[in-house]
């Protein structure tokens, strides 16, 4: 099987770290040879693979020897849960240098030293929150990533953030290959969310590959830094992972997604009751102005 | 050749246009003009001071480029860090040719290249830690040095790097000042905005500290004056400032070729500035006027009917005395002067000049030439405002060219139609129009040689002119075999 390339974007805190780890240890399980390619300065998406707080990062492993150049690919790489191999591209503190150069610096060196070799059935890059910069579009470039999964709640920000990265997928699905491969709701107990979420995929031309419903057996896992596969692998959770795994092992639906217009999408929450009709009456009053 | 007339220059400027596509072609045309000495406002004629269209060659520089190398880079007893990767400081090392006196290491620096030599941790962190241990080791290294200034490169503006907070505390702690510039390479349309940062940076970061924790020992006098935008080229402050002191007056300060910290803190004492650039330095000129009550006077020190009337304007701000050494300085030197233009005069009367240089020159030199009968039949400027070409409307005959941020193709194309006896440009310039076959100097660098300033300056500006366009290598352009074919189809034709 050749070697599958997929990111993970979606609104910071929607759960792409918990969700991408539990996933890829479902894949690791099923027998598949995985990586996971940390693309966030704060360095979590790896802690529950390999039980630890955060790995040695790429760019801060560097910085202390010099440059990349002066790295071994094993430096960086360690090997946690079902085999499964992660690596951390690491960045500066928050509100100093640039991050999104760390996350290219970072992917080109694991290229440059052969980290994608021909064992590999998936590569997993989480990356953080909203794409800010170039650097964070960077796993979506030519000869990257080239399944993106959107992590998505029926939460309205969620929703937004969701339509603003299928835009971003645009700009770089008509240049080269990637392709929207589905979303995942990672559910927030919000109603009718399911069929939300499905409306919303329907709308971007795309799929809800999984629904992951909201069970507290995750947190459970988390504090123990594993994920459920490993911490309770007879769990409900566990399979409902499995099931998003089996799904994304045979999914086939890969297309150029269909970004909806600011209005579109609010119609759509409006439907669905995420969001009230908008007040005209009411814009640009103050406290005040409303009681007189 | 012949002057255009009106006519034929306009026509000339539409068909150089022609190539372009149209809305290239609509932006370029405002940068061109015929020259109209009656127009008072140079907006009516001219654009300036606007973007460089995309691919087309332009000569400009960058903020960068202005404040290092333009306006911070020759103070001498400074440290002047270029702060970022480490092409912008090592390509710009030492070019400009800005005389300075001193033991390059020890107490002077303007020939080395500091830099923070930026990796890609560096811009991925953030280097403002760098440039903390940078300060800390050139205080340690180079302790004789009298401050520093922090050179932003394009990176710096882009990470959001606070090198201001860095200059701050590393100032308290080395009790030096320690000058953040803001000259990223990217802002602003060419080294214009340089050269405003810079002189806000002085404003705000010497001037400022200076009103606070400065104890000077300089005592001022009735007399003293600053010597303000003269980079020294080949020593051209150095032969202006003779002049002056002859006059009776103290040149506290050179701003800034061969300059020091303590002539900038010592400036805002002096009794008249007297600017030379006006483009580079006219913001610190104006600030010390509102500040200070320092009046500031332009003057022109190329070539003697310039430097008479300006060694009269200087001498107008101050008593009789002064005046009156105005008119004996002049007298002093008239008998050099006349021997200078009696012997180059004749070898190049009536030859025709195009000019396109930088701040000052393409007005300034229209006079020196015009002493040696020679004439400017077009110039401009690279990153001039529209008050540079107010100021250089007076200075050009009518229906002489007038081209602003002019590109590679307009210059050559103008070049060939016209074909000047001369052109003083830049070293981009020389070999394009050398090969060309027409007579060449570099304006910025004074082509290895100068002093130019002063009347010292003039005897060698006409010595270069004469040795350049009476070369010759001129007239053995034509190989030896196309010239045997040359004359045997003349005889042929016979």
């Amino acid at each position: 099987m050749a070697l599958r390339q997929c990111a993970i974007y979606g609104k910071g805190g929607i759960g792409k770290s918990t969700t991408t780890q539990n996933l890829v240890a479902a894949l690791a399980e099923a027998g598949k040879k995985v990586m996971i390619v940390g693309c966030d300065p704060k360095a979590d998406s790896t802690r529950l693979i390999l039980h630890a707080k955060a790995q040695q990062t790429i760019m801060h492993l560097a910085a202390e020897a010099g440059s990349v150049e002066d790295l071994e690919l094993e430096d960086v790489l360690k090997v946690g849960f079902g085999g499964v191999k992660c690596v951390e591209s690491g960045g500066p503190e928050p509100g100093v240098g640039c991050a999104g150069r760390g996350v290219i610096t970072a992917i080109n060196f694991l290229e440059e030293e052969g980290a994608y070799d021909d064992d590999l059935d998936f590569v997993f890059y989480d990356v953080l929150g909203d794409v800010v910069c170039g650097g964070f579009a960077m796993p979506i470039r030519e000869n990257k990533a080239q399944e993106i999964y959107i992590v998505v709640s029926g939460e309205m920000m969620a929703m937004y953030a969701a339509n603003n990265i299928a835009k971003g997928i645009v700009k770089y699905a008509n240049s080269g290959g990637v392709r929207l491969a589905g979303l995942i709701c990672n559910s927030r107990n919000v109603d009718r969310e399911a069929e939300l979420i499905e409306a919303l995929a329907e709308r971007l031309g795309t799929q809800m590959i999984h629904f992951v419903p909201r069970d507290n057996v995750v947190q459970h896992a988390e504090i123990r830094r594993m994920t459920v596969i490993e911490y309770d692998p007879t769990c409900k959770q566990a399979d409902e992972y499995r099931a998003l795994a089996q799904k994304i092992i045979n999914n086939k639906k890969l297309t150029i997604p269909t970004p909806l217009s600011m209005d579109e999408l609010e119609e759509l929450l409006m439907e669905y009751g995420v969001m009230e009709k908008e007040d005209e009456s009411i814009i640009g009053k103050s406290a005040r102005e409303a009681i007189a | 050749m012949s002057t255009l007339t009106r006519e034929q220059a306009e026509a000339l400027i539409a068909e150089v246009l022609e190539v372009y596509p149209e809305k290239a072609a609509k932006d370029r045309r405002k940068h061109l003009a015929v020259n109209d000495r009656s127009i008072e406002q140079s907006k009516k004629c001219i654009a300036a001071n606007r973007k460089s269209l995309p691919g087309v060659m332009t000569i400009r520089g960058c903020a960068y480029a202005g404040s290092k190398g333009v306006v911070w880079g020759p103070i001498k007893d400074m440290i002047h860090i270029s702060h970022g990767p480490v092409g912008c400081g090592q390509y710009s090392r030492a070019g400009r040719r800005n005389y300075y006196i001193g033991t390059t290491g020890i107490d002077t620096f303007v020939e080395i290249n500091f830099t923070s030599d930026f990796q890609e941790r560096d811009i991925v962190f953030g280097g403002d830690k760098k440039l903390a241990k940078i300060i800390e080791e050139i205080e340690m290294l180079f302790p004789l040095n009298k401050g520093i200034t922090v050179q932003s490169e394009c990176p710096i503006g882009l990470i959001g790097d606070d090198i201001e907070a860095v200059a701050r505390k590393a100032s308290a702690q080395i009790g030096k000042p320690v000058v953040p510039v803001r000259c990223e390479g990217f802002r602003g349309v060419s080294q214009s905005l340089g050269h405003h940062i810079a002189n806000d940076s002085i404003r705000d970061w010497i001037f400022e500290r200076n009103a606070q924790d400065v104890k000077e020992p300089y005592e001022p006098g009735p007399y003293d004056i600053a010597i303000i935008g003269d980079y020294n080229i080949g020593g051209d402050a150095w032969s202006s400032r003779i002049l002056l002191e002859e006059m009776g007056l103290r040149v506290v300060a050179q701003w800034s070729g061969d300059g020091t910290l303590s002539e900038l803190e010592y400036t805002p004492k002096v009794k008249l500035n007297v600017l030379h650039c006006y483009r580079s330095m006219n913001y610190i000129s104006r600030h010390m006027e509102e500040k200070f009550g320092i009046p500031w006077v332009e003057y022109n020190f190329f070539g003697p009917t310039k430097i008479a009337e300006s060694l009269r304007k200087i001498a107008s701000f101050f008593d009789s005395r002064i005046q009156e050494n105005a008119e004996r300085v002049i007298e002093k030197y008239k008998p050099m002067v006349d021997a200078v233009i009696a012997k180059y005069k004749p070898r190049l009367q009536g030859k025709k000049v195009m000019l396109y240089v930088g701040g000052l020159r393409p007005r300034h030199v229209i006079g020196a030439y015009e002493d040696l009968g020679m004439e400017v039949i077009g110039t401009g400027y690279e990153f001039a405002h529209n008050d540079d070409y107010d100021r250089t409307i007076k200075e050009m005959q009518d229906a002489t060219l007038l081209y602003d941020d002019i590109t590679g193709y307009e210059f050559e194309e103008f070049v060939k139609r016209i074909r000047p006896d001369l052109i003083g440009s830049g070293i981009k310039e020389k070999y394009i129009f050398q090969k060309m076959g027409i007579p060449f100097r570099q304006m910025h660098s004074w082509d290895y040689s100068g002093p130019y300033h002063g009347y010292d300056g003039f005897a060698i500006f006409a010595r270069d002119m004469d040795m350049t366009l009476n070369n010759p290598c001129w007239s053995k352009m034509t190989p030896p075999w196309l010239k045997k074919e040359e004359s045997l189809t003349a005889a042929k034709a016979a």
